[in-house]
């Protein structure tokens, strides 16, 4: 424990010499960069300027048309089911394959749908992640 | 109810120490790891965002972990035994909603804040008020949600070691959240929750293994057997029913679309899994790690096929009436196809699954007042002596647990208490989920949006539930859930707030700032080195 001092306040966690974000215990050097949070980062960048690039607007443009349709679709999809079951229960009791009924079928598509809309995402998202990187490479001369 | 307990009784107490013996196993693993976190859980990032160091599979599994309570694995199976197919549909809307969590909200969280949601709400927008009222709903969703779980807790250990009292299982596991998280902080509860999720998976898989066993494999078999249920009816009757048939618990079709927007929106507000985004180096493992938990989360609801029907076509609604009622479907089904080192596995599974999630809400509820209202609100975002955010996290999460204590026991284990769980999901989606949305993508919004949104999603989602079926008897409103009410009002409020209120050029300026960081990462929180 370094809590001997008796001018810092006892705390109760061991300390093992792992280095830490806000130094607790009485560093007062200045932050190496790893250390810095982001509220001390405020200046890193000009954010106007950024935000205003063509490169940057395209960007705000390709999420959205993703991000809107997507959000769309799987919302439809998903209170289909709850709306054909509950107000159309006859048509959804109907068997298609032995005992299992449209109803099961489309309770159970439900998770392929979420599955195959996040790898979808997770395709198009990297293709974001690199127009990203290109605009802050295009600031930082 | 005594006849159901006398033949619990009559249970070998064999096999309450075997049950016993796995639990201590697990809370004995629990507490080495918790040991270990102690001594690097030292600083704030440290503390509450495990140094942001969690990787994208570990933190799947964790998101999955405090996502999958108990509610979850023993209500979900017990509602398919009794009620079939609407039980099932429950299952849906868990999965769908991470939909929301990946594509609106983790990366964006994780690019702009620190360690809660209000860090997003207040980057641009007057910190004070919206962090005070972020706060505010961060602790009513955490606080209700725990009780939930608690009150859960007390029952189902009852149930399960029947030496054990309800206050006794109430204090043991608010003892225990609370030495996870007051010593071994975010690090130690999300390798609980690591743990508890790599159980559950497993538990259900064998589960279900065992199930499709008995039926050669055959799905053709499996699905003929729920076609036709034989049960007890009302009148003393036996009665076969077709349990893939729909509507046998949901009469009013409004009430399941109502608790499907609560889900479908309310995850992606839900403060204990957002705050696990915060845990991760980058909004790119954020994304990772959703789509991690969204494949364990899928599979584990499929599985709820297996061993909920296949309780309800093995065992049947008539047996589990008379062994413990719905809660008790997947153990007593574990008894018959596994005998009772599987039943104490499957038992010890639950407790693990309940242990993980209030510790999950646990941190977030202290999260949420140390960062937000204490050193943000209170103290104007400075830390007056260093180390006093962590410490007063601390403090609140001992508070926290005593609180919930006390209120599981003075509730008492009859209350029923499944409405809480949903009131969680309600306020998150009608208070929360609007404002994240407006601060991230709406220029205009401003400080009055925020509280006025908070508020009024926070106020209707609680005075729909009580004057709903689940409090009153002639009930003002007709639905269990409010959510197809209160969300868009919780939208409403948020929108009409930001028109009436004030224009705030600050907010507006800083909205280029906060989308370039939200959409490109530049200056977000970094690791914390080794």
């Amino acid at each position: 424990m370094a809590a001997g001092d008796g001018n810092t306040p006892r705390d109760p966690t061991p300390i093992v010499g792992a280095q830490t974000d806000v130094a607790p215990l009485g560093r007062s050097a200045a932050k190496p960069p790893h250390e810095r949070t982001a509220d001390e980062e405020r200046k890193v960048a000009d954010w106007n300027a950024i935000y205003a690039a063509p490169a940057f607007q395209a960007l705000l443009k390709a999420k959205r048309r993703f991000i809107i349709p997507a959000t769309i679709f799987f919302v439809i999809y998903y209170f289909a089911l709850p709306y054909l079951v509950g107000y159309h229960t006859e048509m959804m009791q109907r068997k298609v394959w032995g005992e299992m009924n449209w109803a099961y079928l489309f309770a159970l598509s439900q998770f392929f749908m979420a599955w195959i809309l996040a790898g979808f995402y997770v395709v198009v998202a990297a293709g974001w992640d690199r127009k990203a990187a290109a605009v802050l490479a295009s600031f930082r001369k | 109810m005594s006849f159901s307990m006398s033949l619990i009784a009559q249970a070998p107490a064999q096999q309450s120490n075997v049950a016993l013996l796995m639990f201590l196993g697990f809370v004995a693993a629990t507490l080495v790891i918790t040991y270990f976190s102690a001594k690097k859980s030292t600083g704030s990032s440290a503390y509450f965002a495990a140094g942001r160091r969690i990787t994208g599979w570990q933190n799947g599994l964790a998101v999955a972990g405090d996502y999958m309570s108990a509610a979850s694995f023993l209500g979900i199976a017990g509602m398919i035994a009794f009620n079939g197919y609407d039980g099932f549909m429950y299952s849906v809307g868990f999965l769908v909603a991470y939909l929301t969590v990946l594509i609106i909200v983790a990366e964006p969280l994780r690019n702009a804040g620190k360690y809660t949601m209000a860090d997003v709400l207040a980057y641009r927008l007057k910190p004070r008020p919206v962090r005070a009222m972020a706060s505010l709903s961060t602790l009513t969703v955490s606080i209700f949600y725990m009780i939930a779980q608690m009150v859960g807790a007390g029952t189902l250990v009852r149930q399960l070691l029947p030496g054990v009292s309800y206050e006794m299982a109430v204090i043991g596991v608010g003892v225990l959240m609370v030495v996870y998280v007051v010593f071994g902080g975010m690090l130690a509860t999300t390798w609980v929750q690591i743990i508890k999720a790599v159980l559950l998976m497993s538990g259900s898989f064998f589960l279900s293994i065992l199930v499709m066993a008995k039926f050669d494999f055959s799905f053709t078999d499996f699905f003929r057997s729920i076609s036709a249920v034989t049960f007890t009816g009302a009148n003393g009757a036996p009665v076969t029913q077709n349990f893939l048939t729909p509507g046998l618990l949901f009469k009013n079709p409004l009430d399941q679309i109502s608790l499907g927007l609560a889900l479908v929106f309310g995850t992606a507000g839900l403060p204990h899994i957002l705050i696990r985004f915060y845990t991760v180096p980058d909004a790119k493992t954020a994304r990772a790690s959703v789509v991690w938990a969204m494949i364990l989360i899928g599979l584990f609801y499929i599985m709820t096929t297996f061993f909920g029907f296949g309780a309800a076509s093995l065992l049947g609604p008539d047996y589990l009436k008379l062994h413990g009622g719905t809660n008790m479907a997947a153990p007593e089904l574990a008894r018959l196809l596994g005998g009772e080192v599987f039943f104490a596995f499957i038992s010890a599974v639950a407790f693990a699954t309940i242990l993980a999630v209030v510790a999950g809400l646990t941190i977030s509820a202290s999260t949420s007042f140390a960062h937000d209202f204490f050193t943000n609100v209170i103290h104007h975002g400075k830390e007056q002596r260093p180390g006093e955010e962590v410490r007063v996290a601390r403090i609140t999460a001992f508070v926290v647990g005593a609180l919930a204590i006390i209120i599981a026991i003075v509730l008492g284990p009859s209350v029923n208490v499944a409405f809480l769980v949903g009131l969680a999901f309600a306020v998150a989606a009608s208070a929360n989920l609007p404002v994240i949305i407006f601060s991230l993508f709406w220029k205009r919004f401003n400080t009055t949006g925020a509280v006025c949104g908070l508020g009024v999603g926070l106020l209707s989602s609680i005075v729909l539930i009580l004057i709903s079926p689940d409090f009153m008897k002639e009930p003002l409103f007709p639905l269990k859930n409010p959510g197809i009410v209160s969300i868009p009002l919780g939208f409403l409020g948020a929108f009409l707030g930001a028109l009436i209120g004030r224009s705030e050029p600050d907010a507006e300026a800083k909205f280029a700032e906060l989308s370039v960081r939200a959409n490109t990462g530049l200056g977000a929180e970094k690791a914390v080195a080794d």
